[in-house]
Order: C-alpha cells, then structure tokens, then sequence
C-alpha cells in the first residue's frame, strides 16, 4: 500500500532521514519504535507531504506521491495526525470534525463518517458544542484522531498518540487505537512508548539517528535483548 | 459644564463612527489572523475605492448604490492583487521586510492618487435630510452606514462560523499546517481572505464617501485610529476588535465635545497607551 525506498530527507542543512526503505501493506498495523531525536516525526511529515524528501521514492497504491503538497496528499486516503495533535483549539469539537472533512468527497459523506467517529469516540459526541482547547488531552487525542478518520483515509499515520498523556489514558488511548483498527484501517504509528505499542502492531521498525536498525514481527522484536534493554525496560 | 444634550449627540456619533471603523478593523484583523501579515496599506485601498464611488457617483451620475457595488468588488479585487503581487512572495520573509513592502505599498498609492486626481478634496453629495431626534440634529447618511457595516459585520460572522470556507480561515488562523493536512491548500484559504478583507474595505469606502470627502491622504487620517483598534482589541483577536471601535470612536467623539476634536484624539493615543501596558494582549486577551 504504502512504500518508501531510500528515502533521505531533512530540514535546510540538517538530514534528519537516511537512506530510509519501508512498507506498509493495506490492513497492517506498522510502528516506527526509537529514541528521541532519531527521526521518527520527520519520516511522519515526508509520508504525509508537509516535507518533500530530498531523494528516494514514495509510492501509496501504486502513485509516485514523493514532495507532492500535503493538502493533496490526503486526498489519496493518507490522514497524519500530528505529534502534539494540533487540534483548532479555539474551534468547537463539531466545528475540528467539520474540517477533517474539508475535501469535497470526503464532505459528501460528512453524516456516515460522523456516525461512525461518534461511535468510535462517544466523548466526542457529548462535547461537540465545547472548545476544542478546553478538553482534557485523551480527550484532544481522540478528537484529533477522529478529525482525521473524518478524511474517510486508507491509512492513518499517527505520531507520538501518547504523548503527554497520564499513564491511565495511555492505556485506554491504545485500546480506541485497536478499536479503529478493527474498522478496517491500516495504521502507521510512531511511538516512544514501546513496550505498549508492539502489542499493537503487527510489525516494526526500528529507526536510530535517521536510519533503519532493524526491522520484524512485532513480537520477535520486543523479545529481542537489545530492544528490551534499550526501550522496553524489562 | 457642558450640556448634556451635546454629550448625548457625541455619544451618539461615535457609537454611529464605531460601526465603520469596527467595519475597517475587522477586514485587517481578518487578514492579519488568517495570514500573519499587516497591511499597512489597508486604509489606502479604501481610499482607491472611495474614488472609484466618486467617479461612478458624481462624475458619471450612477446611483449611489451602484457605486458602492463597484467599490465592494473593487476592493476584493485589490485585495488579490495586494495578496498576488505583493504578500504572496515576501510570505516567509522577515516581518520587518513585510512591513516594508505593505508600507511601500503605502505610499505608493498615495502618491499614485495625487499623481492622477490632485490633492483636492472630493466628495459625494447626496440629497440627505438630516433628522432631529429630542432637540439632537442626527445625519441620516451615518444612520445608514452604521446599519450597513453592522448588517456587513454580521454576514461576515455567519460566514466564518456556518461556511465550510469560512470555518477553514478561521482554522487557517490557529494552526496553518494542520489545516493542510486536512485537504486545504493554503495559498487558496489566503486568497479568499484576502478577496474578503478588500471587499469590506470596498463596503467601508462606500459609507466613508457619504460622510467624508476623499483625497490622497484618507488613509494617513483613518489608518493610524484602524492599527491602534487591532491592538486594542489584540491582532487577530475579531471581537476585541469590534468592542475596541466602539471604545475609541467614543473617547474621540465625547472628548472632542468637551475638549475639542484635536485633543479627542490626544486622549484616544493616552487611552491606547495605557491600555497597551496594562493589557499588552489586547481588552479580551485570556489570561494566563
């Protein structure tokens, strides 16, 4: 569905991405696992074109999509939620929804797709008349991570879901990352918190100042020395 | 002591002011939330259109409301042009250089006006009775122009608030990159911003022509008094805005009764500086 071959990409002088080659296929669950600083929100932003890759090749279902603009990208069917989730804190709940289906063919199914993100996320249904600003941070997750499903994407990148979440909503905010799962969407998400996300996916990679260490089955990787003793903590 | 009727007409006026200038302050509020980028030049282009009204008015005799549809389309035209020629690639440039380059615009229009129509003064003379309302002489033509920029200013917020495009220049305004991601190319959000903005500062000419006469240097008498109601209110901050007009076309229509209208304005710069330190972030700047 989704491939990258050697991709290299940065910001100015800066090459935050080398040399990068990865795969997700149509209904996997894909992680990125690394340290900080190793480049995994860069690989994020060069997939959903708010940085065009210095060199190498994007494809998603067969079109070449490498350093075309983000705005167009998403009408592939790729939704990045970005680290930090930016949400439109000063617009309401309804009003963020709204915009996640700004493209004309993903708002002439505005109602069903509503349906559906309510469904996944009830919350969000009971405080569609809120300032987005206002709600707790799980609270902001889920709602950015429905803006995006409001898209109608075939896959979905997400950045860091976890970040700055108490340990509790770390939790709960993976079981509703499963539960968009089991709706049929593929997933490419980047995570530090490592431990949690491989019982997520089906595969990772492991991504270390800008390059891919390695890469597996989930399971056969979090049972590997050197990623428990770097990431997992055990 | 001065008579409370007087003081009662000066209130009315400037409550009557207000409506345009908050008319004025909301189209450059508007461009400056939604693109980061103020337009020094604002006030001039409303200059522009107050000779386009002149010309289509009293020149070739097309009724009033004729003229003002000229100048409202106008004024969206110059304002994608500005955004086209002149915003559009000095976007990501210093802040510093895009003062420059809009105060450049400045006066080049200035200039531009003088070198075509002369500094004569110009007006629109229309044929309208002035009211007595308990003993106060009220001019019809301000009635008029305040319920229009009101009527304006409450399309403009049914726009932003129930239009797919409307809500996306506001979502444009918190979070640029992340509307992007939602499918909206930014180049188009700001050229409708800026179609918008010029279209109220063509609406703004309109009522401004029947109350005032136009000359080159329109821009130099209402732009300072437009900039100082954005900060008040806080840039971008387009309620703020609204309540801020108000706030200073009466400080300058009251202290110009009790004082005179020179130093109505004295007070009006006192009033803005103190509130600049004592809210830096504008009247309605959440705190914290």
């Amino acid at each position: 569905m989704l491939a990258l071959s050697n991709v290299t990409a940065g910001y100015g002088a800066f090459t935050a991405l080398w040399d990068v080659s990865l795969r997700v296929d149509a209904g996997e669950a894909v992680a990125v696992v690394g340290p900080n600083g190793s480049g995994k929100t860069t690989l994020m932003r060069v997939i959903s074109g708010l940085i065009a890759p210095r060199a190498g090749t994007l494809t998603f279902e067969g079109k070449a999509i490498g350093g075309r603009p983000a705005y167009e990208i998403v009408g592939h069917g790729i939704a990045h939620v970005p680290e930090g989730r930016r949400i439109f804190p000063a617009l309401s709940v309804a009003d963020n929804l709204k915009m996640g289906a700004f493209l004309p063919a993903a708002r002439a199914t505005f109602a069903e797709s509503l349906a559906r993100v309510h469904a996944l996320f009830p919350a969000l249904a009971e405080r569609r008349a809120q300032r987005a600003g206002s709600l707790s941070g799980g609270e902001q997750q889920m709602l950015a991570i429905g803006r995006a499903l409001m898209s109608r994407p075939k896959l979905i990148l997400l950045d860091e879901p976890s970040m700055g979440l108490a340990p509790v909503m770390v939790l709960r905010l993976f079981d509703l990352i499963r539960r968009v799962r089991q709706e049929g969407y593929t997933i490419l998400v980047v995570e530090q918190n490592v431990r949690q996300v491989l019982k997520l996916v089906d595969r990772a990679y492991l991504l270390e100042v800008g390059r891919i260490k390695m890469e597996g089955q989930a399971a056969a990787l979090a049972e590997q020395d050197f990623v428990r003793k770097a990431y997992v903590g055990l | 002591m001065i008579d409370p009727v007087f003081l009662a007409e000066a209130a009315i006026n400037g409550l009557l002011l207000g409506g345009v200038l908050a008319l004025l302050a909301l189209g450059l509020n508007l461009i400056f939330g939604v693109i980061d980028i103020v337009w020094i030049a604002y006030v001039d282009l409303v200059m522009l259109c107050m000779y386009a009204v002149y010309f289509v008015v009293q020149v070739y005799g097309w009724p009033i409301w004729v003229g003002g549809l000229v100048s409202v389309a106008l004024g969206a035209l110059l304002g994608i042009a500005v955004h086209l020629l002149i915003i559009s690639p000095i976007l990501t440039s210093a802040p510093v250089n895009q003062l420059l380059a809009t105060g450049g615009l400045l006066f080049f229009l200035q200039s531009f006006a003088t070198f075509l129509w002369t500094t004569d003064h110009r007006s629109v003379r229309l044929a309208l009775p002035r009211l007595e309302i308990l003993d106060m002489p009220i001019s019809v033509a301000r009635l008029i122009a305040f319920a229009l920029a009101i009527v304006a200013m409450l399309g403009l917020y049914l726009f932003l608030t129930r239009t797919y495009i409307g809500t996306a220049i506001r979502a444009v305004s918190q979070d640029r990159e992340a509307m992007a991601l939602m499918g909206a190319n930014p180049q188009r959000v700001y050229v409708v911003t800026s179609a918008v903005g010029g279209a109220m500062a063509g609406l703004a000419a309109a009522l401004l022509i029947i109350q005032y006469a136009v000359h080159p240097f329109f821009g130099a008498a209402f732009g300072p008094i437009t900039f100082m109601i954005c900060v008040l209110g806080g840039l971008g901050n387009m309620v703020g805005a609204f309540v801020a007009s108000f706030i200073m076309s009466e400080v300058i229509a009251v202290s110009g009764v009790i004082w005179s209208t020179e130093m109505g304005y004295v007070i009006a710069f006192v009033v803005f500086i103190v509130m600049i330190f004592v809210r830096p972030g504008g009247i309605l700047a959440r705190r914290g």
